[in-house]
């Protein structure tokens, strides 16, 4: 059964992915906002999967690297996104070491399985799935901004924590890789089109 | 299919999956959503111009304050140290990821402060009725586009973490701006309650 939802693309128009309106194919930018108009293309997959590797890349170091170099009275230490996690653990402050497990393990880990899932998805023909795919979407571009947090936390640990010999706290380089894996993380959910969900693989007119 | 180009001025497209629709005239209360994918495609231009106006207004005036004002101090064993966010994003500096610095400033502060007065700027003309400034649909074109990258409220949630984190090493005080900051999320909230992005374009594109 095709779709009885008749999209811009079929009516020979291009909408624009900023304010909505439409203007006929071909036309370079939006008359309105200034937007830059691409039509629905499987071809911005090919810049999702680059910053998606990058993205890969700089998280590998991220967790390899320590985060945090503390050094107090009785020595210093290194810690590791997980090794810190699990030292709150061990403190008791279950709460906390959860909200940095889920915000530098378990959202980067899902947003790379998820932005895969969708790419790979829209080659498939257009299924029924189509309003799933939407909300895995929203929810990976709303999420990934909050893996941030640990960045942040790092940055208030070492400028705050600067006690003299009692105690210091200085960032580590995994701060450094963390923060462009989230930030190319981003870029490539932002430039998935969402379009493509509804779209299918070829440009071929669905009506 | 084929659109006159005298009808394309009454049709929209949605955003997040192309489907074309005439642009509804809507009542009082009503909301037009997407017929495929339920994403929500205009609402009508209440009086809401004013009100994020005004909170936006109140928005720069806390992130200044946050910025400047102490944020957060300890004290440990007779030594104590104090920092603003400004030194909070210095923390990455003297080392070679120093350019991190800059970007946590940028996220944390700068585009929130720049997306404000972007909006200042689009608004103030539309709130008293008037055609809207030079540039307006490129500047709010940008504060959309900042949208992702502006992180004060990821920001506050680090420092939820981060205080607890150094919670049983040291007092912990809380200065002015810590409380600007908690405000400026409050109120960043109520602005996005009240912010309609296709009125304001509507407002816009009516020259």
């Amino acid at each position: 059964m095709s779709d009885p939802v008749l999209s811009a693309t079929d009516a020979g128009l291009t909408g624009c992915t900023q304010c909505g309106r439409v203007w006929p194919m071909g036309t370079a930018r939006c008359g309105r906002c200034g937007s830059h108009l691409h039509p629905v293309d499987t071809r911005c997959l090919q810049r999702v999967w680059a910053w998606w590797w990058a993205g890969l890349a700089f998280y590998i170091p991220a967790n390899l690297f320590p985060m945090l170099r503390t050094s107090t009275l009785f020595g210093s230490q290194e810690n590791t996104i997980a090794g810190g996690a699990v030292e709150l653990a061990q403190h008791g402050s279950w709460g906390v070491a959860i909200i940095i497990l889920s915000a530098s393990i378990l959202i980067p880990i899902s947003k790379f399985v998820a932005i895969a899932y969708l790419a790979f998805a829209v080659r498939t023909p257009p299924q029924a799935a189509g309003k799933r795919h939407l909300l895995l979407y929203d929810i990976v571009e709303f999420i990934g901004r909050w893996s941030m947090i640990d960045v942040f936390v790092v940055a208030i640990l070492s400028s705050l924590v600067q006690l003299g010999f009692v105690a210091s706290i200085h960032p580590g380089p995994a701060a450094a890789a963390f923060a462009l894996s989230v930030a190319f993380t981003m870029l490539s959910a932002q430039s998935f089109d969402p379009r493509l969900i509804w779209r299918g693989p070829q440009s071929t007119s669905a009506t | 299919m084929n659109v006159q180009p005298s009808q394309i001025q009454d049709l929209i497209a949605c955003p997040h999956c192309d489907a074309l629709h005439h642009a509804p005239v809507l009542g009082e209360n009503e909301r037009a959503f997407c017929a495929r994918c339920g994403s929500l495609l205009a609402a009508p231009r209440a009086r809401s111009f004013l009100q994020v106006l005004a909170l936006a207004f109140a928005a720069m005036i806390l992130m200044a304050a946050a910025i400047f004002f102490p944020f957060l101090g300890i004290s440990s064993h007779g030594f104590g140290h104090e920092s603003s966010v400004f030194e909070v994003a210095m923390a990455f500096s003297d080392s070679w990821y120093a350019p991190l610095s800059f970007a946590v400033l940028m996220v944390i502060a700068a585009l929130p402060m720049l997306r404000f007065v972007g909006l200042i700027y689009t608004l103030w003309p539309l709130a008293k009725g008037r055609p809207p400034w030079r540039h307006a649909a490129f500047v709010f074109r940008v504060v959309e586009e900042m949208q992702p990258w502006s992180m004060a409220e990821i920001f506050v949630i680090g420092t939820a973490v981060a205080l607890v984190k150094i919670g049983g090493l040291a007092s912990i005080s809380f200065g002015p701006a810590f409380w600007a900051f908690c405000a400026l999320i409050i109120v960043t909230v109520l602005k996005n309650i009240y912010m309609n992005k296709s009125a304001i374009w509507e407002a816009i594109g009516q020259k």
